[in-house]
């Protein structure tokens, strides 16, 4: 029997490699996938590239960068001496962002505790189900929010004349910010392995002990990340923070001024401004600006918590 | 039985008898930490050539070798010169068509998440088969083949990963059988299935022996004294000796370690 | 003895107040959330009816109802999942699939990151430079929905790549030691067993998608217009500006108005992702292996 089936064999030896259709559509295939793989790269060099053709020739030739990083005031349309200072929308976005990071970080960390460590079976996947819904309402309907409930809320509650303030968009902004945070800080503590946990109760710590002298410093550089992302979020934030800062151009000395951000001043002008012009290409230039400040925040996200990762 | 034992032992004698793999001074690193070394052994066709040794000897990298998986295996870098009917796979232009002519078995059985019929149809329809006559033969005939037609036959359209693990393991036989391949590489297929179902198996590469040429990695001595026709004994890395396993277990060993190994010292 | 059970009781007290600081935490944030909803409920639940939904606004938008921006967030969705569905499944394929561990991967990844995390008024910004002037597509549905796709596109990446992570090596190793070739083995095993976790990523991204504003605010949506957008190079109204719009920039708009529209996008996009989440219990529940 073995010898009938040996010409077949012979015949075939060392015929068989050869490139056949499947060989070829798995190469094109690779090809376009990689494709896919590299469009996130050219997306985000496109993004920079087209922002700085619109911004950049403007601020070589015409603006002032000192004026524009150091002058509080914000002029574009006046027609006989505009004038391009940005610091008081920084000084709005600062501290909107600022004032949302003192609500944010106290309860998503605190929220991220209790879900991750605390919690069990189906409590933890319903709080974990409910703070995902937080994560999805969109920025504008927060915006409205702020805009319709939390202004009538705020002149009444603290007796002043307008409700459109720090104080609005901080608590807006702090509550969109929240349930981001609260997932990244719980995903930062699941990445503490279990046999810590183990091991510290096994030396007889209570829960809080664990979570406090283990848990937490083990995931100290996940926790940051996600604050680090929770202000990129917060700085790159636009429609809310357009409707609920109460929009004037201020450097705020309490949280109960108006302010208006860097990103609300690009949504609420760009409509107005003549293709090329210098109001125009002005706001593009506040656009390199946030792409740069909110890249950076980014960068040293990620860098943080892929140290945790390798240690 | 008999006869294809003598057969084996005359081929040493007579230059006649095919070599299905030669292997020369092969070695095998991952990101630069050494596997194998200069490990160099001919398989002949339609032996069972068994490869024993304790852990990390490398033979699983030498199987991985021989199928070249290493181009999908990150850091695996293969030096050292393979053949496979004379041609040099390191070589190939096309390496799915060398693994199409090698069926592979692993230690833990992988029933994929498809029907029973489909795990086993896969393999052809790879080649281009579609005719679903022509299926339900090969079908049925490589499932008969790893004795588990008659445990199946009646559900073939439920899910092969939720198979028992003996199960599961035939079911990986039958699949590589589909491929019709030329040789049969089988990696401690025994790890994770019960005795009953070993003897089975082992039944079967006997009545397989015959149509293909069978490489069995094991780690039970005994397996590979009741199966192989040549034995090869790895050892951290190294082939220590290849010899015929009549005289190999019957104690005429060229080095002594080997005898150490087969008598149970370490392992 | 007595000391050590002292310091016991100590400690229990201790770990139940943190316990219920803690909790009180998560209440407090997800209290605000509750009070909101019904408020857009009680203020906004009146004002919904089939005429509200299946009408155009009239009187200068005080009146009437949110046909055409329903119809126009449809089309800038459809549009926006048919650029980066596609694009966003093959990036993770490559990542997953083909895509070494070196410092390549590592510059997508941080590419995908940033896409992620750059501000939706710096895409805006890219949309009309690139798509509105440079490639002249005006302001449309293609040059809005295109920017929506670029933003929205790490949520496909992500939601796909998990779900092909999920599909264990062994399968892989399985399909390759029979001589198939990397696409053969995804195209047979690894994305039939991917899809639903890829779909999950869809649902949740069709959300995100329709609640954007400000990216379409100057590629494509208008304020108000009298007709429906008719292909993808026309302007389009859409829901979420349309909220923006009836809220800050129209005078007289009756109170139940606005709360109507803030009403329907967010029970839009929650049933969305209650959706996709529910898809994934489901999927958890029903393994294969």
């Amino acid at each position: 029997m073995s010898a009938a089936k040996r010409p077949m064999v012979a015949r075939e030896r060392g015929d068989f490699d050869r490139r056949n259709a499947d060989w070829y559509i798995d190469r094109l295939v690779q090809g376009l996938v990689f494709l896919g793989g590299i469009s996130a790269i050219l997306f985000i060099i496109g993004i920079f590239v087209f922002i700085a053709k619109e911004g950049l020739g403007f601020v070589i030739d015409t603006l002032d960068l000192t004026e524009f990083f150091t002058s509080k005031y914000w002029e574009p349309s006046d027609e006989e001496a505009p004038e391009y200072g940005i610091l008081a929308l920084i000084a709005g976005t600062a501290s909107v962002t600022g004032l949302a990071m003192v609500v944010a970080i106290p309860f998503s960390l605190g929220a991220a505790v209790y879900i991750g460590e605390f919690a069990t079976g189906k409590t933890r996947e319903s709080l974990k189900v409910l703070v995902e819904l937080l994560a999805a309402i969109p920025s504008v309907v927060w915006g409205f929010i702020g805009l319709s409930i939390m202004n009538p809320l705020i002149i009444e509650l603290f007796d002043v004349p307008v409700g459109l303030n720090v104080l609005n968009a901080g608590i807006i902004l702090g509550l969109m910010a929240a349930p981001i945070m609260t997932s990244i800080a719980e995903d930062a503590l699941k990445a503490v392995p279990d046999r810590y946990r183990e091991a510290a109760e096994a030396m007889g710590a209570t829960r809080w002990q664990v979570i406090y002298k283990v848990v937490l410093p083990a995931a100290k550089n996940g926790l940051l990340g996600a604050v680090l992302l929770g202000v990129g979020r917060g700085f790159g934030e636009t429609m809310a923070v357009l409707m609920a800062t109460g929009h004037s151009v201020n450097i705020p000395t309490s949280i109960f001024d108006s302010v208006r951000a860097l990103t609300a001043t690009i949504a609420a002008e760009l409509g107005e401004t003549a293709v090329g012009s210098d109001h125009y290409s002005a706001l593009f230039t506040i656009g390199i600006f946030l792409f740069i400040i909110t890249f950076v925040i980014n960068l040293l996200a990620d860098l943080v918590v892929r140290g945790v990762r390798k240690g | 039985m008999v006869s294809a034992q003598s057969a084996a032992e005359a081929g040493q004698a007579s230059p006649a008898a095919q070599i299905k793999i030669a292997a020369r001074d092969v070695t095998i690193s991952y990101s630069g930490v050494a596997a194998l070394s200069g490990v160099s052994l001919e398989v002949r066709e339609h032996e069972i050539f068994g490869i024993i040794g304790p852990a990390n000897a490398g033979k699983t990298s030498f199987l991985k070798a021989l199928n070249r998986m290493d181009s999908f295996t990150d850091g695996m870098r293969v030096e050292g010169d393979i053949q496979f009917d004379g041609v040099p796979v390191s070589r190939l232009r096309n390496v799915y068509a060398l693994r199409k002519r090698i069926g592979v078995v692993f230690p833990l059985p992988v029933g994929l998440p498809m029907t029973i019929y489909d795990n086993v149809a896969l393999a052809p329809r790879l080649s281009g088969i579609k005719d679903h006559a022509e299926l339900e033969v090969i079908v049925e005939r490589c499932l008969t083949r790893a004795a588990l037609w008659d445990e199946v036959k009646d559900r073939l359209s439920s899910l092969g990963s939720l198979l028992s693990g003996g199960q599961q393991q035939r079911l990986t036989i039958a699949r590589a059988l589909s491929q019709q391949p030329e040789v049969l590489m089988l990696d401690e297929f025994s790890i994770a299935v019960d005795p009953v179902t070993t003897m089975r198996i082992e039944e079967v590469l006997r009545e397989l022996r015959s149509e293909m040429t069978i490489i069995m990695v094991t780690n039970l001595v005994q397996q590979a004294e009741r199966l192989a026709d040549r034995t090869a004994f790895f050892l951290g890395g190294e082939c220590i000796e290849v010899g015929h396993s009549s005289q190999m277990f019957a104690g005429e060993v060229r080095d002594e370690r080997t005898r150490d190994y087969i008598e149970g010292k370490f392992g | 003895m007595f000391e050590i059970s002292a310091l016991n009781q100590r400690n229990k007290k201790v770990e139940r107040l943190f316990r219920t600081l803690f909790l009180m935490m998560v209440l407090l944030l997800v209290l605000p959330v509750i009070v909101i909803l019904a408020t857009l409920i009680i203020k906004g639940g009146p004002i919904i009816s089939f005429e509200f939904l299946f009408t155009s606004p009239t009187d200068g938008m005080t009146a009437g109802g949110i046909l055409p921006a329903l119809i126009g967030t449809v089309w800038l969705v459809s549009v926006a999942l048919l650029v980066s569905v596609p694009l966003g499944v093959a990036a993770a394929v490559y990542l997953n699939e083909y895509a070494g561990n070196n410092w390549f991967t590592r510059v997508i990844n941080l590419a995908i990151i940033n896409l992620a995390g750059v501000p939706s008024i710096v895409h805006a910004l890219f949309g009309v430079g690139a798509f509105v002037i440079f490639f002249k597509f005006g302001t449309s549905i293609l040059a809005a929905s295109l920017t929506l796709a670029i933003m929205t596109l790490p949520v496909v990446i992500v939601a796909t790549r998990e779900s092909l992570a999920a599909v264990p090596m062994a399968f892989r190793e399985a399909c390759w030691n029979m001589g198939a070739t990397r696409w053969q083995t995804i195209r047979r095993v690894v994305l039939p067993n991917a899809v639903s976790g890829i779909l999950t990523g869809v649902i949740l991204e069709v959300s995100r998608t329709a609640g954007e504003t400000a990216p379409i605010m100057f590629t494509g949506a208008a304020f108000f217009l009298p007709y429906l957008p008719e292909s993808i190079f026309d302007q389009t109204m859409a829901l979420s500006l349309h909220l923006f719009v009836v809220s800050t920039q129209v005078p007289g708009v009756p109170e139940a108005l606005p709360y109507g529209v803030a009403l329907v996008l967010v029970t839009m996009v929650l049933i969305m992702n209650s959706l996709s989440i529910a898809f994934r219990v489901y999927l958890r529940g029903k393994k294969k292996w």
